[in-house]
């Protein structure tokens, strides 16, 4: 079997981890493109969301390489329409193409079925040994998070402008020929120490965004344009709480071990949404509340046209923003390649942050000025 | 007798180009309204051509904004001092004339934004994300379609008795919806207040979804010009409307402004490269680069075959340097 798995994000690093560490055979599908996008539609209905499009894209280009087998997660209810490692595996046979889609998850057939699944990757080695490689994989996970988090941070503050991209850049270039968890995990530390040697603005006190929304709008830089870079670069701070580490651990872990999973979003959600209705909607709810406890400067809500957890929450915002008194920009994504409106909307939700604060600084209205 | 110092201000939008000229008490001295017809840069020239001609001889630039979709090519072909997006442009141009106001409702070509102020500051902005319904270019196409000018439109709705129901929801929806209407034998006036009134109930229910609009509330952008739409928002509102004088060319006042601001606080000279250079032969080239695996589609505007600017990339490897000619490099596939 030659395996392959969509993209998120960095997550095609804990992929490779992982599939590195049990020795299998892979494919890591080209970075999501136009081309992409295009392939994807092609076989989808017109009604199918983004990220829907794009893992048939990735699919497919995957296939088109000699893939044959698929690793996804979350295909059991995360998302209100559901069923996404069903539909993809409907879609790839209607198209005609060799393709088993693994869904790694704890099916409600119960951890037996999960192992029976893991087992096709791991081959005959021993149960400890699964263990230990799937812990590994979190760990990568965890540390590609924090780096992210961290080059979030050294980006609003970076003397030199484009410091944080061009290690960044390199950094993307140089991971995909290295392998196993244990060289990868040794290679972010590298990248860690790098990031904080960047010389930084000591005075600096940039304006805070915090991102939430769906989970693949927000942490595929392809579905956002790049809005952490774009925002990093205007010199402003911004913080995405929902992870793909956090998924892996709370979602995948501590759900399938029936072990205490972090709830303070939604505790912080009750007040506004009494329970679960699918999606991420409670995470959105739930930390834009957090955030705007926490003094953020507004927050930015994104999601895929026709995401309906998302359409409740995008309900559910302008209570929090008059309650809380934060801005809240809702962008929707859909299959739109041009980034010029995407930009004009950030800059002008910057502006009013800006001018926001000003007004609370010194109490007196100033002009702007352009970048 | 000396030139006037004065500061343009220059909106290129998806539908108009607009140029505004203010003098140092920020009168508006000149402004300009023309169609972009798809060529920015063709009418960029077109529009700075007209008020050299008319205005050239009495006046010195000190300042340049460009704002619009366009804005940053404008920029990258006059010289600004100020690029700025058109929502914070609006935003200081309506303060400007209407120093109170709390609502702005702005509906040009193919954006509809609704701006809110509370203690003179933006506070909340939001814009069409995924449907052009109620702009101007939708209305443009039905008002073609019905037959008459679209100067004419607003009056036509004020003659209708009974409006006609049409679905709003969706651009595409509300154009079969309407023929079908046509088809039914519906008169046209009628038709044409209920699209009308049908643009500003999704405007309403897109845009101002669940947000709270007080007045004064201020109108601008080229569809303020129709009088059918002012009268429908007015109904759906029951509040009063304000037109701006120069509702039209708001985006370029509100930069203008902002160049000036910008002059008074840098003092230094303009960036504008002045009216003789627009006679220069400008020419565009799209690529897509070859360079990584994000394959971008780069943009570069060449005058006289030399580089003037490029972007479109998201590693910075071309826009950061603009004198490198794509066309000749390598990395492009053609």
């Amino acid at each position: 079997m030659i395996f392959t798995f969509p993209h998120l994000g960095n997550t095609y690093i804990v992929a490779k981890a992982f599939l590195d560490d049990f020795n299998a055979q892979y494919i890591i599908p080209p970075f999501n493109t136009n081309k992409t996008l295009e392939i994807g539609s092609k076989y989808c209905s017109e009604a199918n969301c983004l990220p829907f499009k794009l893992f048939v894209g990735n699919m497919l280009q995957a296939s088109e390489l000699g893939a044959d087998a698929m690793l996804i997660t979350g295909g059991c209810g995360p998302c209100k329409l559901g069923y996404f490692g069903e539909m993809l595996q409907k879609t790839a046979d209607d198209i005609g193409i060799n393709m088993e889609l693994i869904t790694l998850e704890v099916p409600d057939q119960g951890l037996k079925e999960l192992n029976a699944r893991v087992r096709k990757i791991s081959g005959n080695t021993s149960f400890v040994n699964v263990v230990k490689v799937a812990n590994s994989a979190k760990n990568v996970a965890i540390k590609i998070d924090n780096l992210e988090r961290l080059m979030r941070i050294k980006r609003a503050r970076e003397r030199e402008k484009g410091s944080v991209d061009l290690i960044y850049r390199a950094f993307k270039n140089d991971i995909m020929k290295i392998k196993g968890s244990k060289n990868i995990l040794e290679y972010i530390k590298l990248t860690e120490n790098k990031l904080n040697d960047i010389k930084l603005n000591e005075n600096a006190n940039p304006l805070k965004i915090a991102v939430v929304g769906e989970i693949y709008t927000t942490i595929e830089p392809y579905a956002n344009f790049e809005l952490e870079r774009i925002l990093g670069n205007m010199g402003i701070e911004v913080e995405r709480k929902v992870t793909v580490s956090d998924w892996i651990v709370n979602d995948m872990f501590r759900k399938g071990l029936h072990l205490p999973r972090d709830s303070s979003y939604v505790k912080a959600s009750k007040a506004y949404l009494g329970r679960m209705v699918g999606g991420h909607t409670q995470h959105t709810i739930g930390n834009s509340v957090i955030h705007a406890q926490e003094g953020y400067d507004g927050i930015i809500h994104l999601y895929p046209l026709g995401c309906m957890p998302e359409i409740v929450s995008q309900a559910i915002l302008p209570a929090i923003e008059e309650d809380h008194q934060i801005p809240i920009m809702t962008i929707i994504r859909d299959e739109m390649t041009g980034e010029a409106g995407f930009v004009t909307r950030l800059e002008a939700f910057v502006d009013l942050l800006k001018k926001r604060r000003g007004e609370n600084i010194d109490g007196q209205s100033k002009l702007l000025y352009g970048y | 007798m000396g030139k006037v110092n004065c500061y343009m201000g220059i909106d290129v939008g998806s539908v108009s180009t607009n140029i505004t000229l203010i003098d140092e008490q920020e009168n508006v001295i000149e402004k300009l309204y023309l169609r972009t017809e798809g060529q920015p840069i063709e009418s960029i020239r077109a529009g700075l051509k007209d008020i050299y001609k008319r205005m050239g001889m009495y006046v010195s630039i000190c300042g340049v904004g460009t704002t619009g979709s366009g804005r940053q090519l404008a920029a990258a072909i006059i010289g600004a001092d100020v690029v700025k997006n058109e929502i914070t442009a609006h935003a200081i141009a309506s303060q400007k004339v209407i120093p109170d106001v709390r609502t702005i409702i702005e509906i040009g070509g193919q954006d509809s934004k609704i701006i809110l102020l509370k203690n003179k500051i933006v506070y909340d902005f939001a814009m069409n994300t995924v449907c052009a319904a109620g702009t101007g270019s939708f209305l443009d196409r039905q008002a073609s379609r019905i037959g008459i000018s679209i100067e004419d439109f607003g009056h036509y709705a004020l003659k209708s008795q009974i409006p006609v129901r049409i679905a709003g929801r969706c651009a595409v929806f509300a154009e079969s919806d309407m023929i079908h209407k046509q088809q039914m034998g519906y008169l046209r006036e009628d038709i044409i207040r209920g699209l009308c009134d049908a643009l500003v109930r999704n405007y309403l229910a897109n845009l101002a979804n669940g947000k709270k609009l007080e007045a004064p509330i201020v109108f601008q952008g080229g569809v303020a010009a129709n009088i059918g739409i002012v009268k429908a928002f007015e109904k759906a509102l029951g509040l009063e409307i304000i037109i701006p004088k120069h509702f039209d060319v708001m985006g370029a006042y509100g930069v203008a402004l902002l160049a000036k601001e910008q002059m008074q606080y840098r003092a230094g000279k303009s960036k504008f490269n002045g009216f003789d250079k627009l006679n220069g032969d400008y020419t565009a080239v799209s690529r897509e680069c070859s360079g990584c695996s994000n394959c971008c589609e780069i943009v570069q505007i060449s005058l006289n075959n030399s580089p003037v600017v490029c972007w479109g990339d998201k590693c910075g490897k071309w826009s950061g340097q603009q004198g490198d000619n794509i066309s000749k490099s390598e990395e492009f596939t053609i």
